[in-house]
């Protein structure tokens, strides 16, 4: 396990711009989750040498932050969100009308690896509820139609 | 329609380059800041504003401000507060995306009036998208010379760093923000020692909400009497609400503080959706305790929420109508703050799954006789006795629920489920309860 040359180069960016290593163990582990795909403890290991940090420094901010995932999702992380403000608008008929279309539930991955089913709390889009984040991107104003169109584009089914 | 500051700029084309900006009149006040003020008649102009921290606390942003020493042997900092969590809020992520020149001339006001050199950024980890905007605004005002060195030829030098949370919404609260840029985990610090005495990587910082500073070029523009002149009579200015759940319209509403409830719901949300009625509503983010549909005739400043026995927060309007099942929506609200409580102090970690355990069994059936008053027990040792206020933000929220829709709870306990008209699961996404 290493980092690509263009992830170190990223890794030295990231150094250069804290007082000391300890410091920049947040953003070495988002590094680290784009380069390897997620957190295991063989990534901490591989950090933790490589940074000269103790590893239960790393294992500690690792486990504490929900956007680290210490196990792999698939290639595409779905996350409604189940708040009051889309609950209120129906984020629970979203999320099963989600486990119907993939045929997961939720917490599960598809069996073909390209989807992860996620819920999650307040994205702090309330005032398009009911709203769900793939991957880097906020989806808002669902309703099933608009759901389906997003799956099926993912699927590699069309543009957009 | 009262004049828009925040927002003015929200439906104009490319409202987040710094042409559109310097076009409406954008790093004028900065310029005026840093070549006809003293950075203490800058701080005594945000005083005078009566500006208070839009990120949930209230607290007066200029006599924070005047909190900070003006030497100190570790390095002074700004740390801007953009991990905006508090569900029913939405307003900073608006504000990154559509108008970033905004922030960084507040910070940058800021920054000169507290003698400070850096500024950190923590935006929340989700906001991939906010983030990028604000980044490219940064590295725009650097290219043009209002970040960097030298700013608009005078010796003021000042450099902005983005820092990404993680997803932790207990790192909204200030010391933990700090100790997660810091690189650790989000663990609150006991105070004291304050921000001010020592903040990030060990020197003084002040933090502000992004809010609060996008604040700051107005005030300075137009004077500190002049804005507050357009609030209410301790807290100045305008400020966003952002209206969530059943409304005809949700979305962000700039509007000067002190502007009644009811007009933020029917006036400008446009009501109830589908015709129906008021039921409930969160004036300030889901850590406000709900008022009832007859307590809406309330000014929407600080100190009058407050003597209303609730709390204006972020200013995040969550509204709820007819249908909606009062448990179900304390079982929600006591959901998250049992995930979000970061475990370090017992009340809270053990207080906020008790409680969300108890709500959950009165709402699918299996409350008992005597589980009202356990919840309130609960909430009552919570309060006051953790390091930070999510656990306060945590017990107020049920003990607003079960005073104000206590019969709902005695109901759920005693029939065995909820005994209201059940409105059913509709076509599309309709709310099934």
């Amino acid at each position: 396990m290493k980092f690509s040359e263009k992830a170190h180069r990223e890794y030295e960016g990231i150094l250069s711009r804290y007082p000391s290593p300890e410091t920049a163990v947040i953003s070495v582990l988002e590094l680290a989750q784009q380069e390897f795909g997620s957190v295991s403890e063989e990534v901490e290991g591989y950090l933790s040498e490589l940074m000269g940090v103790p590893l239960s420094k790393i294992h500690a901010a690792a486990t504490f932050y929900t956007l680290f995932n210490t196990k792999p999702v698939g290639k595409h992380h779905i996350q409604v969100c189940r708040n009051l403000s889309c609950s209120l608008l129906g984020a629970e008929s979203l999320i099963e009308h989600l486990e119907r279309a993939l045929g997961i539930s939720v917490g599960e991955t598809t069996e073909d690896g390209m989807f992860t089913l996620s819920t999650v709390e307040c994205l702090g889009s309330c005032g398009t509820a009911p709203m769900m984040q793939i991957d880097d991107d906020y989806y808002e104003n669902l309703t099933p139609e608009r759901v389906d169109e997003v799956i099926h584009n993912l699927k590699g089914g069309g543009t957009g | 329609m009262s004049e828009l500051l925040l927002s003015r700029n929200f439906g104009v084309a490319d409202s987040n380059k710094l042409e559109t900006y310097i076009e409406s009149g954008g790093y004028k006040p900065l310029e005026k800041a840093l070549k006809e003020m003293t950075p203490d008649e800058v701080i005594e102009e945000v005083k005078a504003s009566n500006l208070r921290g839009r990120g949930g606390a209230g607290f007066p942003a200029g006599l924070k401000w005047s909190f900070m020493p003006k030497e100190s042997k570790a390095e002074k900092s700004l740390v801007v507060n953009a991990d905006e969590g508090e569900p029913g809020t939405f307003k900073d992520r608006a504000l990154l995306e559509k108008d970033p020149h905004m922030l960084i001339e507040g910070i940058a006001i800021a920054c000169y009036a507290l003698g400070v050199k850096k500024a950190y950024v923590y935006i929340r980890g989700e906001f991939v998208f906010p983030t990028k905007r604000f980044q490219d605004a940064v590295d725009e005002a650097y290219d043009k010379g209002f970040l960097g060195k030298g700013i608009l030829g005078t010796d003021f030098a000042l450099d902005v760093y983005v820092v990404k949370g993680a997803g932790a919404y207990i790192c909204g609260e200030e010391t933990a923000l700090m100790e997660s840029i810091e690189g650790k985990r989000g663990y609150p610090r006991l105070k004291p020692p304050f921000p001010t005495q020592v903040g990030v990587f060990g020197g003084p910082s002040v933090i502000n909400n992004v809010e609060t500073l996008c604040s700051v070029p107005h005030i300075i523009e137009r004077g500190g009497a002049w804005y507050a002149s357009l609030g209410a009579e301790k807290d100045g200015g305008t400020r966003f609400f952002a209206v969530s759940g059943h409304v005809v319209k949700p979305g962000l509403y700039e509007l000067p503080t002190g502007t009644s409830l009811r007009e933020i719901i029917y006036d400008h949300a446009g009501g109830i959706r589908d015709g129906r009625n008021l039921k409930a509503v969160i004036p300030g983010g889901s850590s406000a305790p709900v008022l009832r549909a007859d307590e809406i005739d309330l000014p929407m400043d600080f100190d009058s929420v407050a003597k209303a026995g609730s709390m204006l927060g972020s200013g995040g309007v969550m509204v709820m109508d007819e249908r909606t099942c009062m448990v179900k929506a304390a079982y929600i609200v006591s959901r998250f703050y049992a995930h979000e409580s970061c475990g370090q102090c017992t009340p809270c970690r053990e207080g906020t799954a008790w409680m969300h355990g108890i709500i959950g069994n009165i709402l699918n059936g299996l409350g008992r006789e005597g589980d009202i008053e356990l919840l309130q027990e609960i909430a009552v040792n919570i309060m006051g006795r953790t390091i930070c206020p999510l656990g306060d933000a945590a017990a107020m929220p049920v003990q607003g629920f079960l005073k104000k829709f206590r019969d709902e709870f005695e109901s759920h306990i005693r029939e065995k489920r909820c005994v209201l008209p059940s409105a059913g699961a509709g076509a599309g996404f309709a709310p099934c309860w």
